[in-house]
């Protein structure tokens, strides 16, 4: 594959990845445990949707055809999504909430942290930028997690359930392929294996702290990247490109 | 110290235009009145969020996303100065939500009208929080010092509101005849609505001469309400879109805009709780406050073990 492509491809993972949890954490808006963290979830959903309206903007022109982030979120189906399946992920009761985005933001602050450093000077500028939110995102999932890993009985059964069920979904965040060997080899992308690592680091520490199991790896969900999707995605987009795909070549 | 002498003082200080504090003396009713309407103020913010949520997931395109997210987290915030304005009274904030979800604390009647297009959510911008400007840039002023600053601070944000949704209604008014209709359909809806946002005639308004006498309010229901509508008949020109009223019209003699009979049927009706969304509007509310019951216990257990934890180490 060209360069261009490669480096498309990989944009279009980061991105729809961020707007579709993004696109998750905003269903929640007005319907939080407690207005404190109503605010927190939608200023989290703000920060994803808005790194991705970079990213997506970014992959429009690496792509080079004259299409903009609009195109890319609002006029694409399901197999031409390129997120992880942790994303779309229903974000059933608070544990799964916040156990999916301490799982993702844990992965996202070793990925931008190494992305500082890529060889693709505007890649490297987002991830600067990004690194900043990741950080507060992953702070404050990890304090829920030990709250309520070490809250009452109910809260812990909740979250260690939460957990096993997400579980599934993490192999897929490692799983390089030839679009992550190629970046790799040109300095624009890390190596999948030394995120892995720090990431297993970082997530223990957290789990022993909120007192949870860390569940035995198992057969892996993927496909997301290769735009092999969960059933939920369908819905998103149905949802999300609404008016788009009912009123076509509109401006709003 | 005799209690006439405190009124009267109290009257004097609120006649210098000096504001109320927290900690000075008031009037039992002055506070009750202050509680009761700066919570149904919060209470507003708060279930004012719901009818836009509703659209934040079919917003048309990225940068309509994220402000319209960005706007009704503002709702959150300005919620939270509202409860803590109404805890300096001496409220607290768990009975404030309890009686929200009871359903024995009111709230602002326009938010049981149902968001049905995106039309409404620049029709909710414009008109809605444009009534809600008119009534809050009167309460900066307002005699209770928490509450004014309240309002200085949360006036600037909506006044940002107001202008976002007056351009989503320009940019569908100059979009296809689809857009256009869908801007008129929305001001149709939500016109009326608007005008009753400014409460009962004053002559229907027994509670307002107390009110205005303790400077809690400094203008009149109708006085605001006209205020509203002088302002909004030319932006709805500029916009090419009609407001649905027939007897609408500029009178010389007044200096202001004459127009229909509200129905007031329908005001007091929403008000008891017969509106299109009310029983939607409180079952969202207690539903997230019954689902997040488990997560509020866990955090007040954890910060226990944590400070016991703290003294057996200490």
């Amino acid at each position: 594959m060209k360069q261009q492509e490669v480096l498309f491809q990989y944009l279009l993972r980061l991105g729809d990845t961020n707007l579709i949890l993004g696109h998750r954490l905003s269903e929640l808006c007005g319907h939080g445990p407690v207005l404190e963290e109503d605010i927190a979830l939608t200023n989290i959903a703000l920060d994803l949707i808005g790194q991705s309206r970079i990213l997506l903007s970014y992959a429009a022109k690496a792509e080079g055809q004259g299409r903009t982030e609009d195109d890319l979120a609002y006029l694409r189906d399901v197999g031409q999504f390129r997120n992880l399946l942790l994303a779309e992920v229903p974000n059933g009761d608070f544990a799964v909430t916040i156990c999916r985005l301490f799982l993702y933001s844990a992965y996202t602050c070793e990925l931008l942290t190494l992305l500082c450093d890529s060889k693709d000077e505007y890649l490297a500028g987002y991830a600067a930028k990004a690194l900043k939110e990741a950080t507060y995102h992953l702070r404050h999932s990890t304090n829920w997690m030990v709250r309520l890993g070490d809250g009452t009985a109910e809260s812990h059964h909740r979250l260690q359930t939460a957990l096993n069920r997400l579980w599934m979904y993490i192999p897929e965040l490692f799983d390089g392929d030839a679009i992550d060997v190629q970046l790799q080899e040109t300095g624009i992308a890390p190596d999948p294996n030394v995120l892995k690592e720090k990431w297993n680091t970082r997530v223990n520490a957290v789990l022993a702290e909120a007192t949870l199991n860390r569940p035995p790896d198992q057969w892996m969900g993927k496909g997301g990247r290769d735009g092999i999707h969960t059933e939920h995605l369908g819905f998103i987009l149905a949802e999300l490109q609404y008016l788009q795909r009912a009123y076509p070549g509109n401006q709003w | 110290m005799d209690i006439g002498i405190l009124e009267k003082g109290f009257q004097q200080h609120v006649d210098a235009e000096k504001k109320i504090e927290a900690k000075d003396w008031m009037p039992e009713k002055y506070r009750n009145t202050l509680i009761r309407q700066i919570s149904q103020h919060a209470h507003s913010e708060v279930v004012g969020m719901l009818p836009e949520a509703n659209w934040i997931t079919r917003a048309p395109s990225l940068r309509r996303k994220v402000a319209l997210l960005a706007k009704v987290q503002d709702e959150a915030g300005h919620g939270l100065y509202l409860y803590s304005a109404a805890e300096t009274l001496g409220a607290e904030r768990a009975d404030l939500v309890e009686a929200l979800n009871d359903g024995s604390a009111k709230y602002s009647s326009i938010f049981n009208y149902p968001t049905l297009t995106w039309a409404d959510i620049g029709a909710i911008g414009w008109l809605v929080d444009g009534a809600a400007i008119i009534n809050q840039v009167m309460l900066q002023r307002t005699s209770y010092g928490p509450y004014s600053r309240a309002m200085i601070r949360i006036c600037k944000e909506e006044s940002f509101h107001q202008r976002q949704g007056y351009e989503m209604m320009l940019t569908l008014c100059n979009g296809s005849p689809e857009q256009k209709a869908m801007a008129q359909d929305a001001l149709n809806r939500w016109w009326w609505p608007s005008l009753m946002m400014f409460g009962p005639t004053d002559k229907d308004s027994p509670n307002s001469a107390l009110s205005m006498k303790w400077k809690i309010k400094r203008k009149s229901n109708d006085e605001l309400r006209q205020d509203f509508v002088d302002n909004s008949v030319p932006q709805a020109k500029i916009l090419g879109i009609t407001i649905p009223d027939p007897d609408l019209k500029w009178n010389e003699e007044r200096g202001h805009y004459d127009f229909g009979t509200i129905d007031w049927e329908e005001f007091y009706n929403v008000i008891k709780g017969n509106g299109p969304c009310n029983r939607q509007r409180v079952e969202a509310r207690k539903t997230a406050w019954e689902k997040g019951r488990w997560v509020r216990d866990a955090a007040v257990a954890y910060a226990d073990k944590k400070k016991n934890k703290e003294k057996d180490a200490a």
